[in-house]
């Protein structure tokens, strides 16, 4: 059937994961780049093997961990929550108990990576589980307000919860990313040091990027092969009408309970690495802008799909450090004497005297640069919402259609 | 913040119940004003606005500006006492308030009819950042007095100690609903009923849908504004407008769920009791140390969703129709 992508003469060759020569080719390229990325061996792109961006592409990574489980939960199923910091809190902190360094106020057990990464997926699960019941009952907007309330209680307990938390302000050590036998023993396999791999000498940030990306391809896979299956299709009925589902057989109450302790397990997990990648983290980090974070990724990505809740990750994750990096460049421009500095002078505010939208120092009168990427992500939601609901997933397929119909795109 | 405030206040007193009342009502109508508006526009135009605490502190630092920066229009009107001239500038920045509700609407709101009401709300969370960051950088990252002529002044009855703010509060808070209630009662309030029951029949009728939703983000904001105002002069000693006054707000979410988010008189009932929860857990229990800090803030939300366990749609929500 060559040349005729969208014939499918089995049912089975439809459900297949990649189901055309050019996606399996395509997603073959895209995994030798992925690959070769944290060795500078790319072309061009070679500078994304540095460190400092490695760190932006390692958390986008943990990111799009959370953001499948989101996905799967407000896309699929149709559930709309702003409560993933509160799970992905949760699954953090379980790995600190779990594998975390005792101390005189706190609590650790310093098991390996093997039992504390599973454990913190599992015990953000069983409280997906827990709060399940009222999520259940209550419908539509009702939900964001009680997932909303989660957040809330959830800070007030990592903030009164010394021994788990750690202390307001200062925070708690996380066990580093490493893979052990047993605890005391000596690393199997650190993802934590600098030092040569198999004769390749690699800084701390490529080796955490690839077991990183193993993860992500693992959880996409699960996810993606969710979606197709019984399960991810009960949720997609409950999704688009509950009702009608019931009466086909589908248990809406076991569905959106499944969704909930499935998303959560993808966030604890995500938590888990966010807070071991980082080392050390304030309970402060885990609030409502984390959430809303999340519903940005899956919004600006495309709800409801696996392709479009990771570009939408990496979107919004990599756009801090392009703000950042364009608002250094236009200070700069704004130094010299063209007619575009003085266009860059009336953006930029380079001292407290200056006038500027956005002002690189903190004394400046505009926007810093980091109010500047909460502002743009605002904008962002907004923009997206009301010009392109599918997101950058529908302006790829709109893009991918106009070709594919070439000549005769209209 | 406010928690501490208020337990210092309780405890002043020697009649502990009462004052603890006295704070609770106080705190509670700031609620109601908070609520009343969100419910407005929920009613109104079936939009959760999640950007109405960051509308509140724009509201209150606008009093700010007007009050304490530029003096307007008090420096033209300098033969009125200070109360009177304070009065006008917080006035004009509810004004102010209610022209970004109606902006908000005509910008964000509008092309979304029609769509899905999550959509919706999600639009409001990023109206909410975008707000929220501007007026905090607007207002210095810092605390700002909004120089209302209330202050620290207090009533004293006998035992019982009453903050002027706090009468001020109540009695606006009294005033407000009794205008709505009037409003409703209009030509303009009965073509809002209309449109919040069946927007396509309100149209067949005449009614200008558009201008209905404008007006509602207007009074919405109005309302928003106010209860930010008095969030800011209240508890007496409160540090006025702060990055934090719009997370007051959020405090009052629990309030409109409680009531039911699209009943008027819920929202009024929800603040009350919300107010006075909160208010009686920080006094009573805040020296039970395993609760440690802040506990008082969380109660609502507990609160809140006992409620739904219950009864799903609120104490006076109404239930949703559903159809395959």
């Amino acid at each position: 059937m060559r040349g005729r992508p969208l014939l499918y003469t089995s049912y089975p060759n439809e459900m297949r994961l990649f189901p055309t020569t050019t996606k399996r080719v395509a997603l073959v390229l895209l995994l030798i780049i992925l690959f070769l990325l944290p060795l500078k061996l790319l072309p061009l792109v070679g500078f994304l093997g540095d460190s400092d961006w490695l760190i932006l592409i390692d958390r986008a990574l943990i990111f799009a961990i959370g953001a499948l489980g989101l996905n799967l939960l407000t896309g699929v199923a149709g559930q709309v929550s702003l409560g993933h910091a509160f799970f992905m809190a949760v699954g953090a902190y379980t790995a600190a108990v779990v594998g975390g360094e005792p101390g005189s106020t706190l609590w650790g057990l310093e098991m390996p990576m093997w039992v504390w990464l599973p454990a913190a997926g599992l015990v953000a699960a069983l409280i997906g589980i827990l709060v399940a019941p009222t999520a259940v009952r209550v419908r539509g907007l009702y939900l964001a307000f009680v997932t909303l309330g989660l957040v809330f209680i959830g800070q007030y307990l990592w903030r009164n919860l010394g021994k788990i938390a750690g202390g307001p302000g200062t925070g708690r050590e996380w066990p580093p990313l490493e893979l052990a036998v047993w605890r005391g023993q000596e690393p199997l396999i650190s993802f934590a040091d600098d030092g040569p791999w198999f004769g390749v000498d690699m800084v701390r940030q490529g080796k955490a990027y690839y077991l990183l990306l193993f993860l992500v391809i693992v959880f996409a896979l699960l996810a993606k092969n969710m979606m197709r299956t019984k399960v991810g299709r009960s949720w997609a009925s409950i999704r688009d009408r509950d009702i009608a589902a019931e009466i086909m057989g589908v248990a809406e109450a076991k569905g959106k309970t499944q969704a909930f302790a499935i998303s959560s397990f993808y966030a604890g997990v995500a938590g888990a690495l966010l807070a071991s990648f980082f080392g050390r983290l304030i309970p402060e980090t885990w609030d409502l802008l984390l959430s809303v974070e999340f519903i940005a990724i899956i919004l600006i990505g495309g709800a409801g799909t696996i392709t479009g809740a990771l570009m939408g990750t990496a979107f919004v994750v990599l756009l801090p450090r392009l703000v950042e990096d364009f608002t250094l460049w236009l200070a700069e421009l704004a130094q010299g004497d063209s007619i575009g500095s003085s266009l860059a002078n009336l953006i930029v505010a380079t001292d407290a005297q200056d006038f500027g939208l956005i002002s690189t120092t903190a004394a400046g009168p505009g926007l810093s640069i980091f109010q500047l990427n909460i502002v743009l992500f605002g904008v962002l939601i907004v923009v997206f919402l009301i010009f392109e609901p599918l997101g950058l997933y529908g302006i790829w397929i709109r893009i991918r259609n106009y070709w594919k119909a070439w000549p005769f795109s209209y | 913040m406010i928690d501490s405030l208020i337990i210092a206040q309780a405890a002043q007193g020697s009649d502990k119940l009462v004052n603890t009342l006295i704070s609770g009502v106080s705190l509670g109508a700031i609620y109601a004003i908070l609520a009343l508006g969100f419910v407005l526009i929920f009613k109104a135009t079936q939009v959760v606005n999640f950007a109405h605490g960051a509308i509140a502190a724009f509201g209150a630092y606008m009093v700010v500006y007007f009050a304490t920066v530029l003096n307007f229009p008090g420096r033209f009107l300098e033969f009125l006492p200070y109360t009177a001239q304070w009065t006008l500038s917080a006035l004009l920045a509810v004004a102010v308030t209610a022209l970004l509700g109606i902006v908000i609407e005509r910008l964000a709101i509008r092309p979304m009819i029609g769509k899905a009401l999550f959509a919706v709300a999600i639009i409001t969370l990023g109206l909410d950042l975008i707000i929220r960051t501007v007026t905090n950088d607007l207002m210095g990252n810092r605390s700002r007095g909004l120089g209302d002529p209330w202050g620290a002044d207090v009533l004293q009855f006998g035992e019982i100690r009453v903050a002027e703010a706090q009468i001020v509060t109540v009695v606006v808070t009294v005033v407000l609903v009794l205008l709505l209630a009037w409003f409703f009662r209009t030509k303009t309030g009965t073509a809002m009923r209309a449109t919040a029951f069946d927007q396509e029949a309100a149209m067949a009728q005449g009614i200008n849908v558009g201008t209905i939703f404008a007006l509602a983000w207007a009074i919405g904001a109005a309302l928003a504004a106010v209860g930010g105002i008095f969030s800011s002069v209240f508890p007496r000693g409160a540090a006025g407008v702060t990055p934090f006054t719009a997370f007051i707000a959020f405090r009052a979410f629990p309030a409109v769920v409680i009531g039911g988010l699209d009943s008027i008189v819920g929202a009024i009932v929800g603040g009350l009791l919300v107010g006075l929860v909160e208010v009686f857990v920080a006094s009573y229990a805040g020296g039970v140390s395993w609760l440690g800090t802040g506990f008082a803030g969380v109660v609502p939300w507990l609160l809140m969703m006992a409620v739904l366990l219950v009864k799903p749609y609120g104490i006076f929500g109404t239930e949703e129709v559903r159809r395959v």
